[in-house]
This record gives C-alpha cells, structure tokens and sequence, in this order.
C-alpha cells in the first residue's frame, strides 16, 4: 500500500463500467432502466437531471447500496482489474458479497453527499470521522502514518490541518467546510472512483467556487475517476468532461461537456439548458427576455475592450435604464422600510436598512444564509414584530408584527415561504388551505370563497381540479403553485418571496419565475425577491440590493448593481458564479 | 447549561413544597385532634397544637417545615406522635431497594430489545416484539401482577410467595425470593414503553445520513451501530428511561398494595386514610425529589451526550 506522498497512476483505461442497471421500486414502478456509462480514470462525467430522476440511485448502485424499498432488476457494475488493490481481475460489483463490497465502499470508491450537515455525524470529531475511514480500509501500517494522512488530506481541500482543528464537531465548522470535510474523507485513501452527489447544493456562490476547484485538483492530479450528480448546468460546465443527461431513469443524451452543454441534440437537455438562469441575461428564461437587460454590450469585468470605443451606444443604453429608474422614482414607494433595526441582546441582525418597493416592480434581496434576509423580510411581513424603524405600506407606518396590523395591512402583503414541502398543510386539501387567508379577512360567503380560491388556481395554472387533491398528490412545483395561489387570493399588492424557488430544479424553477413575472405583469404587484442565486437577478429583478451581516452593502437598479458593484462582497458573488 | 438545569431544578421542588403544603394545610380535619382521639380535653388539645406550632401564621409553618425538610427532619407524624424520620426510614429504603432492582434490570433490557427490534425493521420478530410490548403496555399494572401471582404462586406453579412477609425487626431483603414477583411486574410495566420509544428512536437515527454515510464508508455494521448510531439514541432513550423510573416513584403504590409490600406506596395509602398529614407531606416531597433528581439526570445524560449541547455550556 502506497504511503508516500507520489501519486499512484492509475493503471487501466475504464476503472468501472456499468452496464444496462434496471432498478425498480419493490413490486412497483422502475426507477432506472438500462443506465449504462462508464466512469474513466482523470475524468469526471456529470449525471445530470432532475429530482427523481435516478441520478442518485444510479450512482449509490455503483456502490452497490439500494435506499430501502428499491430492488436490483439486472444490469452490472464491472470493477475493472487493476482499480482496486483487492481484486486482482474484472469483478461485478452486484455480484460480491456484503464483506467484500464493504472493503470497497470508502476505500475504492468513495462517496462525497448532499447535505454534510446530515451525513456527518454530530456526535463524532471530524479528525476522528476521516481516521475512521483510513483504519476500516488498514491504510498505512501504523495509527502514525494514518495520522500523518489525516493531516495531509485536510490541507488537499483547504482546511487547517492542526490537531485542535480536527478535535471540532461539525457544528463548529461552516457548510462549506462541513462540505470539504466530506471531500477530504472521501479522498483520504486514495480511491479509484469518486461519486459526488450535488456536493455542492446550499453553500453560497464563493464556497462552491472554491469545492468545485478543489474536486477537479484533486481528481485530474490523482488520477480519480469521478461521478459528478447534479442538477445544475453551470456547475456541470465548471468540472465535467463528459455529461449523461438522465429523464426519467434512462439515460437520454450523452458525450462530452462541450458538445452536450453547447451544441444540445435531445429535445429534454434543451429545455433543461434553457432554463438555467444566467448571469448576462442573454438567454430568455422565465417566459421572455431578462427583466433588467444588460444595458451596456459588454460586461465590465471583460478585459480588453474600450468602452469609449462606442460612445454613442453606451449612452443611449445607460440614458435607458436611467430614465426607467427616473419614471418609477417619481412614484411613491408602495412599501418603504425606514431605518429599520433588529436585534437579538448584543447580536445584531438588521442595521439601519432602508428598502423601496415600487408598484410593478421586483426587487431582489441577495444575501448568504445568516445575512439576515429573511428576518428582514419576515419584519416586512409582520412575522418578526421586534425591530425599530418604520414600515410603510402606501404610506401609512405599519404596526410591529401581524397581531397589531389591521386585517386590510395584513391583506395586502402576503409571504410565500421558501419550501412548498413544509409551508403546505398535508391534511388539508389545496382548496381548503387556500381560504384560510379568505376566511381571516373575512366578509365573503363560502360560495365567494371557493370561487375566489378556483380563480386564483387558475391564476397560477394549475386548474381548479385541484382544489380537492391534497399536497401529497403533487409535485414541488405543483405545490409552490399552490402557495403562490394562497398568497394571491387575497389580491395582495406587496408579494414577499422567500428563497421560494431554492427548493425546486431549475426548469421548475423558470417555470414559477415564469408564473411571478406574468402575475406581476397582470396585477402591478410588487414584490421583494429574496434568494442567494444571483444569477437569477437579470430575470427577476428591477432593483438589486445585496444584504451582507445585516447592511444592505449595495442597492440599486439591478444593471447598475451588476455592472458597477460597490461592495466587495457583491465583487466576490460577481466573480465566483458559475457560468455555463 | 449543566448548572442552569440544576436551578431549575431546584426552583421546582420549592414550588412543588408550597403546593404540597397549601394543599395539605387545605385537607379537613385538626392534626392535633386526630393525634388525640376524639375524647380529648380542650386544654390538651391547645397544648399540643402549641407544641406542634398550630397556632402560628400558615407562612411560619411553612417556612419552620422547609426549614426542618432542607436538614432532613420530616417532622412529627401527626397518628404516631413518633418522628416522620423513624416511620418511614425503612419503608423508603424498601421502596427504593425494589426500584433499582427493577430499573437494572429494565433498562438494559429494554434499550437492547429496542435496538434489536429497529435493527431487523419489519421482519417477523420486530412484529411479534411490537405486538407484545403493545399489549403489555395496554394492561394496568395490577392486571400484570395479578396474573402473574396466579401463574406464579398458585395452582400452575407453586414456585414463589404472593405477599411480601415482613415480621417486626426483619428486613424485606433477609427473604430475596418475595421481591420476585414485585420487581418482576414493576419491570414488566416499564420495559415495553422503553422498547418502543428506543426501537422510534434508532429507527430514525438508521435511517439518518451519517448512518447511510458510515455504511458507505465501509464501516461494519456492528459499529455503525455501536459508534454511529446509538450516541444519538442515548439522549431521548434516556428521557424516556427518566419518565418511567418517575412513574416507577408514584405506580409503586398500587404494585406494593397488591403485594402487601412494606414499602412507600403503603405507607402514603395508609396516612391518607388516617388523614396523618406529616406524612403525606413528606412522601409527597420525597416522590417529587425522586422525579426531579431523575430527570435531571437524563438531561445531564442527555446533555454530555449531545457535543452540541455541551460545547455550548463551555462557552
């Protein structure tokens, strides 16, 4: 067993192939059908699809671990000779006895997942949760040379590789170290395979920046071959080689990341590609062209070109946009927040924020978890009564939270929450989830009610035949639909949206902006746009601010924002989001 | 955090002895008459209540009895004359005696059975293990000790006594083999309520990411479980070991009835039927300890065994 610090080169082409896997829900419906690819020494294919698609159960087969419910309905995993130090010919991973396979899992293939939050254990050190794999797979000869790897992994992904570091909990750690912790784990026996599931999913732009590029070192400098699962293109174009594109278990589109991203022959991987939000704007997504188009031709952070080269047409952009902030500055704000403050004893969340929203207008509220977004916007909404300073909706201040708000004040500002899973009471039909906000304000008759709540489905197209179904039978989408629906059927004119698309693929995702964009459209609402994706801001948004620890950093007109950002932070968003 | 959960624990039990001491002082009848009998002089009468500080404001007494409860005088037992102390110094270590025998055995027990059922999930001995700790859970405790009296020291076997015998100078632990048949039904009203919520606890914990992810490290199943899985069950498994050996604290009434067992439950029948309101006082007090120092200690356990939890109370 290798040691040292030189890198072993792998020494076969294929290091495992899998062929025609079908797997089916016990006595049910198949879950993948003929997934065939092969994963390839230096190089990482990305398995990209939606949720449900397979994805995970494809890559966990390759580790020959079914979740429960699911059985194997034929295929093979072939273990090419020569990848693992323990079988010296071609194996069939499905084939292999529970003992062997564990020999494998962690030590010849490894797996990074989702959320490390949940899948590191709470209870243990994280020095100790890396130890633990290199003792399992007798890596090194003694607890010494184990150690010394330890410490040797930890600096691979970037972490302080001290001893006092690694006597942590994961509770003490951030997400993104949390994340390079499972990577480090993953990478500490040196595996021939690696499968990454969405490792990169809730950490903020700069942060998977940041794993991204330590996966792809990695990978290519130790000759790993890697299973990249993931739903976001962007992400795939960042690290892939290859791309097998997955509808619905099978495998629909495949070839190298070049070809697939740009030059898309399946019909599903060019709506999928068409649904990723991108940075410039330049792609109609969410049912047309970008709401705050770029107004100048180039981005400033391309190099190389003169500005002034073209002065005429920059002008008339910029007089553009200019004149648009002009037009609606005119107004008064429908809702205006006032140097509002928030508090906890000594910790402070919101400082001094001062925020306007227009009639007909989004504004989008960026900011990482903890920067204090969704307090901000839960004050706005009444939800958190604890702050200073002022709300004012069409000019009338606002009482601190909704127990003291009027039923009228309450009416009218309405709050979509981030996950339709949780927000959505499972024991109650969509129709009788949608009147309670009716029955709240009152002064309407049942009839009135149920015909409001059928209009307000119609509104958000799902039709009122779903007024009877429950959250249960339906989709995320479907039931985002739904609590886009409650918030409308009180006719609202402020919408509050939390993070409401975070929770969805990026095809549903475009097509709930889609919805917002067209309601805005009919209705003049105005709504605030709360999200960490920033690549969503030329989409959705009017007006850009960006929160960071509580002060709003930078607050514009969303070209504006992008174009001359003021902030640091907003510079560092700017330059880390990945693009397709 | 330890120290804060001390406090609060402390706290409860004052205001468990202003409760218990209203509401004794609210149960008819005149202590010193029930001492004296109903043939008692008038002069007697007052001389007594001025011995037992009757005649003082109810907030004097309450604080002369607090005061007597924190350097372990339990005061005078209002049928006896005698000290509360004395009365009821052997009937607790009895009691006590009969609940840890029944809490050493139960909760091993019921935490590896529990384990054991949520390891082999919807497998034919999870079912049958569920099924009977559901019905043994549905039965009232003299249902259990009553059956078990006649399966055990009756007609079907003759094997064990069905009362305690505990003549005058003797102690009940001289004769081990009539403590069976009360440990055992005390155990067997415990354990399946420890099975079930340890087999719901470690279910969830299976079916968490760190187990899956342990798994796909390579890691063997017996420590997965070991390592891995049951840190996270200690925790609640612990407050649900707390509640039962609480319930322990006041059932043991009913179960010491049914076998004439000298323990506290008898002792607390017999004060309230003679209204001996020391007594009742002090077993209340003593039962409320029992609870509070019980819980208190799975939320130390519950604690030490989260370094979520104590990483905190570090800083």
């Amino acid at each position: 067993m290798p040691t040292t610090t030189t890198v072993p080169k792998a020494t076969v082409a294929t290091a495992i192939s899998v062929r025609d896997l079908n797997v089916g829900v016990h006595g049910g419906e198949s879950i993948l059908k003929d997934v065939t690819f092969d994963l390839t020494p230096g190089r990482i294919l990305a398995l990209v699809g939606e949720s449900g698609s397979g994805k995970t159960t494809a890559a966990l087969a390759c580790m020959n671990h079914l979740r429960s419910g699911l059985e194997l309905r034929g295929g093979s995993v072939q273990l090419h000779k020569g990848a693992s130090r323990f079988f010296d010919q071609n194996m069939d991973l499905l084939t292999l006895s529970e003992k062997q396979v564990r020999r494998l899992r962690g030590g010849t293939i490894a797996y990074v997942p989702q959320d490390p939050a949940l899948s590191l254990n709470g209870a243990l050190r994280v020095g100790e949760q890396i130890h633990e794999v290199l003792r399992i797979h007798e890596f090194g000869r003694n607890s010494k040379q184990r150690e010394a790897r330890v410490a040797e992994v930890l600096e691979e992904v970037g972490l302080p590789s001290t001893k006092k570091y690694q006597r942590r909990y994961p509770h003490q750690l951030s997400g993104g170290q949390q994340q390079r912790i499972g990577i480090a784990m993953a990478f500490a026996c040196r595996p021939a395979v690696i499968i990454l599931d969405e490792p990169t999913t809730g950490l903020d732009v700069a942060t998977q920046d940041l794993v991204l590029k330590t996966v792809y070192e990695l990978t290519t400098k130790h000759d790993v071959a890697g299973l990249y699962i993931t739903h976001d293109l962007a992400v795939v174009a960042q690290v892939a080689n290859d791309v097998a594109v997955m509808l619905r278990g099978e495998i629909v589109e495949r070839g190298p990341a070049k070809q697939v991203l740009y030059r898309p022959e399946h019909e599903y991987t060019q709506t999928l590609l068409a649904a990723v939000p991108d940075l410039k704007g330049a792609r109609d997504m969410g049912g047309g062209p970008a709401v705050s188009p770029r107004a100048a031709m180039r981005a400033p952070w391309d190099h190389g070109h003169d500005d002034a080269a073209r002065p005429g047409e920059a002008r008339t952009d910029r007089d553009r946009a200019a004149s648009s902030v002009a037009q609606t500055s005119d107004n008064e704000p429908l809702l205006a927040v006032r140097d509002l403050r928030l508090a906890y004893g000594p910790a402070v969340i919101l400082d001094g924020i001062n925020l306007d929203l227009l009639e007909g207008q989004t504004t989008m509220l960026l900011g990482e978890s903890g920067s204090g977004k969704t307090t901000l916007s839960r004050s706005i909404a009444g939800l958190n009564g604890a702050y200073t300073g002022e709300v004012r909706l069409a000019g009338q201040v606002l009482a601190n939270g909704t127990r003291k708000r009027s039923n009228e004040d309450r009416r009218r500002i309405q709050y979509i929450f981030q996950s339709p899973f949780s927000s959505l009471n499972p024991r109650r039909s969509i129709g009788d989830s949608l009147e309670v906000p009716l029955e709240m304000s009152g002064g309407m008759s049942r009839k009135q009610r149920r015909a409001a709540v059928a209009d307000a489905l119609d509104a958000v197209r799902l039709g009122r035949s779903y007024i009877n179904r429950r959250p249960g039978e339906l989709s995320g989408g479907e039931r985002q639909r739904a609590a886009v629906a409650r918030a409308l059927v009180n006719a609202p004119s402020v919408l509050v949206c939390d993070e409401i698309t975070s929770a969805l693929d990026v095809s549903v995702q475009a097509s709930v902006i889609e919805l917002l964009r067209e309601l805005q459209r009919d209705r003049g609402l105005a709504m605030l746009f709360v999200t960490h994706n920033i690549a969503l801001a030329r989409h959705v948004s009017h007006k850009l601010a960006v929160l960071e620890k509580g002060h709003l950093v930078d607050y514009g007109p969303t070209d504006h924002v992008l174009r001359n950002p003021r902030h640091d932070y907003t510079k560092s968003l700017l330059e880390h989001v990945p693009t397709l | 955090m330890i120290l804060k959960r001390l406090g609060i624990s402390v706290f409860v039990l004052l205001a468990v002895s202003v409760l218990v001491f209203i509401f004794t002082l609210l149960l008819p009848g005149d202590p010193a008459q029930a001492i004296l009998g109903q043939q008692a002089t008038p002069e007697r009468l007052a001389a007594l209540r001025e011995q037992l500080n009757l005649n003082d404001p109810w907030y004097e007494r309450y604080f002369t009895w607090l005061g007597g409860l924190l350097v372990g005088d339990l005061g005078t037992s209002a049928a006896t004359g005698g000290s509360v102390n004395e009365l009821l110094g052997q009937k607790v270590s009895a009691s006590v005696l009969l609940m840890i025998i029944a809490a050493v055995i139960s909760i091993p027990v019921g935490v590896l059975l529990g384990t054991w059922s949520a390891m082999r999930r919807g497998r034919t001995t999870d079912h049958t293990l569920t099924g009977f700790s559901l019905v043994l859970a549905a039965l009232p405790e003299f249902v259990i000790g009553i059956a078990l009296t006649t399966l055990l020291s009756t007609t079907v076997f003759q094997l064990l006594p069905s009362v305690t015998m505990a003549a005058p100078g003797t102690r009940v632990w001289d004769y081990p083999l009539q403590l069976v048949l009360p440990a055992l039904t005390l155990v067997l009203v415990v354990v399946p309520y420890m099975i079930r919520m340890t087999r719901t606890t470690m279910l969830d914990v299976l079916d968490s990411g760190y187990v899956e992810m342990a798994r796909l490290k390579g890691v063997p199943e017996r420590q997965v479980i070991m390592k891995h899985a049951l840190p996270h069950a200690i925790g609640p498994v612990a407050q649900v070991v707390a509640m039962q050996l609480a319930w322990l604290a006041g059932g043991i009434v009913v179960v010491e009835f049914l076998f004439r067992y000298p323990g506290l439950g008898q002792a607390m029948v017999d004060a309230v039927r003679i209204r001996d309101v020391q007594v009742v006082q002090a077993l209340s007090m003593i039962i409320a300890a029992f609870y509070v120092v019980v819980n208190l200690i799975a939320d130390v356990i519950g604690i030490l065994a989260n370094p979520k939890l104590r990483t905190e109370s570090n800083t």
